[in-house]
């Protein structure tokens, strides 16, 4: 048997056997000697540690999936004169992260993708991340702003909504957003309160 | 499978204190000083917020693939607690109908390392509430009797606040407070105009450095735990030091099974508890034993002490072990303001929380409730944390674009991009944190059907809020808006109405419990004495916030210092002439 064959039969049959047989199950419970224990980063917890080991090595997206993420976040979040686009920040593998950390987010964003494209097979024959861009920004402008998308499109509105916030949440957490953003702290620093030219602005002192 | 077999040691201690949060360290720290050899049971690991292996601070939201998110751990990915509000293998149930969440967190320091630092004295009525207000309970201690207590922790631990003079938020010895942020002098001004106080907050943040410990470098990040021990937790400020006298052992993964009894004299010999990475039966011996478990899991050991001579549970010859449960209420709102869009940049992250909050300041008399509550805010340039961005479909045609023309709300492209960067920091948040009636049917007891992991019976809650709490909460909303109407702000969200209670959380939530084994002078209907030690076993003392009657709408940590420490000094005293 090869290798990684043998592993798969132990996890089967532990989840068979383990609560039959508890010699079998400690017996298989043994890590063989050539697989390295996961690296505990300074902060972490050590199942906090495997659990994120186990979360990188999983695929979530099919390959489809990941290119239709990726071609929405950049109509989402696109390169602009002050920084890159949501790829270039790393926005799907940071979705494709979440999906595996948080499962609850599987099943409204793989059936909000599925969805996405059975409109556009229907309207143009073709899946949206296959669809021209005009052909793309017709179907993102009619679920795109909630107030004034027709009822027919409510779901794409919700998966829209869910999108525009992971692609957000994904852009600005990164060294590009978070530089575009203008956040100056997470370093030591004295405060002194509120510059002075702050305080005029907004016609506010310290004396008061 | 054989039956385990407890081991004990051979060696009896002076002390055996059972958890090292603030209670447990305080305790740890002043008996070890005095001389006495004390071994120190925390049911989690070993935890040093200096040492790298537990550093978060610092770090950027980037290093965490979930980019701060709180799968694992509830208050985010950076956040010191380990544990939370569920632990895998350690189960708690409430009663039908009823509701509580029980936040443990298993580590050296406890709850103490992610903390939010708000470190108020009870004022002089909070001590009194029965007798004011015909409801609720007396302490059998007074404002005096912790005045001189609350001067030491200040002096010894180091608070950051302002000289008032306000009789329900008695002045401390107090560190020079930082100046308020943009949007907190905002929320001064406008609160200020319609009779709300805003005073500096009170936070145990070293804003100079004391006893050789680091000042604070404003990262904002004190619930990541702080390697420059510039702010108060238990680990570094209380335990690590006491660990240092040489006297006491320090005995991690200790997950306490019973309190130990001698048949014939009645007193506690001991403390039995599970070596949870061995998972074998131990068991240390002591001439007192100190409770600091937590309110709920003292009174889970307590009432799982059973013998004999003591079937009820150990020192609960009153029934009263368990009762009178009772968390802060908590109500919060938040707010965008538009003035505050398109923000200059600069570093505001100052100290972890806010720099200003609002202490009671009406009359309940004047009320249709009878309890007060304080206000905490928030808001400002933080470092984007997972959840930034979701939600501007809410957000974005509040106010006209940068062209002057409304907008439709949603939207994608460049155009919301701009939109990002033109209202972060513009979002501000208000919480009320309040008093509530302690009652006799709120409480924890044994669960009759199930154990944890470790074979110990495990609690179940019975707890409901009450017209008190409800009205309390509607209260707060009104005040909210109020505020964020004089900011010209836009309140977000729809008002929380008497569908959710007001918004006021669930029993728990707020993670302020106290009250399950409550000192009192009567033995009736009372645990302890007011010195915090059993009214039936007079070796046997509770210094966590269990032995308290009531809290106040001040959050009980630093009068669970000053209680520990005069207990702590009641127990020097004691022994020293010969009583225990």
């Amino acid at each position: 048997m090869k290798r990684r064959d043998s592993l798969k039969a132990i996890t089967l049959s532990s989840l068979g056997f383990a609560g039959l047989n508890p010699q079998i199950a400690a017996a298989e419970s043994i890590v063989p000697p050539d697989i390295k224990p996961v690296k505990i980063p300074g902060g972490r917890q050590k199942f906090e540690a495997e659990r994120d080991a186990k979360l990188k090595a999983d695929k979530f997206f099919t390959p489809h999936e990941l290119r239709t993420v990726t071609v929405l976040g950049d109509i989402i979040i696109p390169a602009d004169a002050k920084s890159g686009s949501a790829s270039q920040a790393g926005v799907p593998a940071f979705i494709e992260f979440m999906m595996k950390d948080q499962p609850q987010w599987q099943t409204p964003m793989r059936g909000g993708i599925r969805w996405l494209d059975n409109v556009c097979v229907k309207r143009f024959e073709k899946k949206f991340a296959d669809c021209t861009k005009a052909q793309q920004i017709e179907i993102v402008d009619e679920i795109a702003y909630p107030a004034k998308a027709k009822p027919n499109m409510s779901q794409g509105v919700s998966f829209f909504n869910m999108m525009r916030g992971f692609v957000a949440t994904g852009f600005f957490t990164s060294p590009i957003g978070i530089k575009d953003l203008g956040y100056v702290g997470n370093t030591p620093n004295q405060w002194e309160g509120v510059p002075a030219d702050v305080l005029k602005q907004y016609n506010l002192s310290y004396d008061e | 499978m054989d039956v385990p077999q407890i081991k004990k040691a051979a060696k009896v201690y002076d002390v055996v204190i059972v958890g090292s949060g603030a209670g447990g360290g305080m305790a740890a720290y002043q008996l070890s000083k005095a001389g006495a050899n004390v071994a120190l049971l925390e049911a989690g690991g070993y935890f040093d917020p200096a040492d790298p292996k537990y550093i978060n601070q610092l770090k950027w939201v980037y290093e965490s693939p979930r980019r701060g998110a709180g799968t694992t751990r509830a208050f985010g990915d950076f956040d010191a607690a380990w544990g939370g509000w569920e632990i895998e293998g350690e189960p708690y149930s409430a009663a039908k109908g009823t509701e509580f969440h029980w936040f443990r967190s298993r580590m050296l320091g406890g709850r103490t390392n992610h903390w939010g630092r708000i470190s108020l004295r009870f004022g002089p009525d909070d001590f009194k509430r029965k007798s004011l207000t015909g409801i609720g309970e007396d302490w059998p201690l007074g404002y005096e009797d912790y005045a001189p207590y609350y001067d030491k922790v200040d002096d010894l631990i180091g608070v950051f606040g302002s000289k008032e003079g306000l009789r329900d938020a008695p002045d401390g010895r107090f560190l020079p407070p930082p100046k308020p942020r943009l949007h907190e002098l905002m929320i001064k001004k406008a609160a200020k105009g319609i009779g709300i106080p805003v005073i500096p907050s009170r936070l145990s943040i070293l804003t100079k450095p004391i006893h050789d410990r680091g000042g604070c470098f404003y990262c904002a990040q004190c619930g990541r735990a702080c390697q420059a021990y510039a702010d108060f937790s238990s680990s570094s400020v209380l335990c690590i030091p006491a660990v240092k006298t040489g006297r006491v052992n320090l005995i991690n993964n200790a997950m306490a099974r019973e309190v130990l009894t001698d048949a014939k004299t009645g007193l506690v010999t001991g403390v039995s508890y599970v070596d949870t990475l061995t998972m074998t039966e131990q068991a240390v011996m002591g001439k007192v034993v100190v409770l600091a478990a937590s309110t709920c899991e003292t009174a889970r050991l307590l009432l799982n002490s059973k013998s004999p001579r003591f079937q009820n549970g150990l020192a609960n010859s009153s029934g009263v072990v368990g009762k009178y449960l009772n968390d802060s209420t908590g109500a919060s709102r938040s707010a965008f303001i538009p003035s505050l869009m398109d923000r200059k940049r600069y570093n505001e992250d100052g100290v972890g929380g806010a720099h200003i909050y609002t202490p009671w300041w009406l009359d309940n008399k004047k009320l249709d409730f009878p309890r007060g509550y304080h206000i905490e805010y928030g808001g400002g340039m933080g470092m984007p944390m997972y959840g930034f961005g979701f939600g501007m479909e809410g957000r974005n045609n509040m106010v006209p674009g940068r062209d002057g023309k409304p907008k439709e709300a949603g939207g994608y492209g460049a155009d919301l991009k701009d939109d990002f960067r033109r209202f972060y920091g513009a979002n501000i948040g208000m919480a009320g944190r309040g008093e509530p009636v302690p009652l006799e049917s709120n409480y924890c007891e044994i669960d009759p059907n199930t154990v944890d992991r470790y074979g110990i019976p495990t609690l179940r809650f019975n707890y409901k809020w009450s017209d008190a709490e409800i009205k309390q909460a509607k209260h707060m909303q009104d005040t909210f808006e109020e505020i964020i109407h004089a900011m010209g702000g836009i309140p977000l969200g729809k008002k929380p109405g008497p569908e959710n209670n007001y918004g006021l959380e669930a029993p728990g939530k707020i993670i302020h419990e106290i009250g399950t084994a409550r000192m009192g002078n009567d033995p009736k209907t009372s645990v302890l004495n007011k010195y915090s030690q059993a009214h039936d076993v007079k070796n046997l003392f509770v210094v966590d916030a269990a032995a308290f009657p009531s809290q106040g709408d001040k959050n009980v940590t630093w009068t669970i210092l000053a209680n520990s420490w005069r207990t702590s000094d009641y127990i020097i005293d004691q022994v020293k002439q010969k009583n225990i």
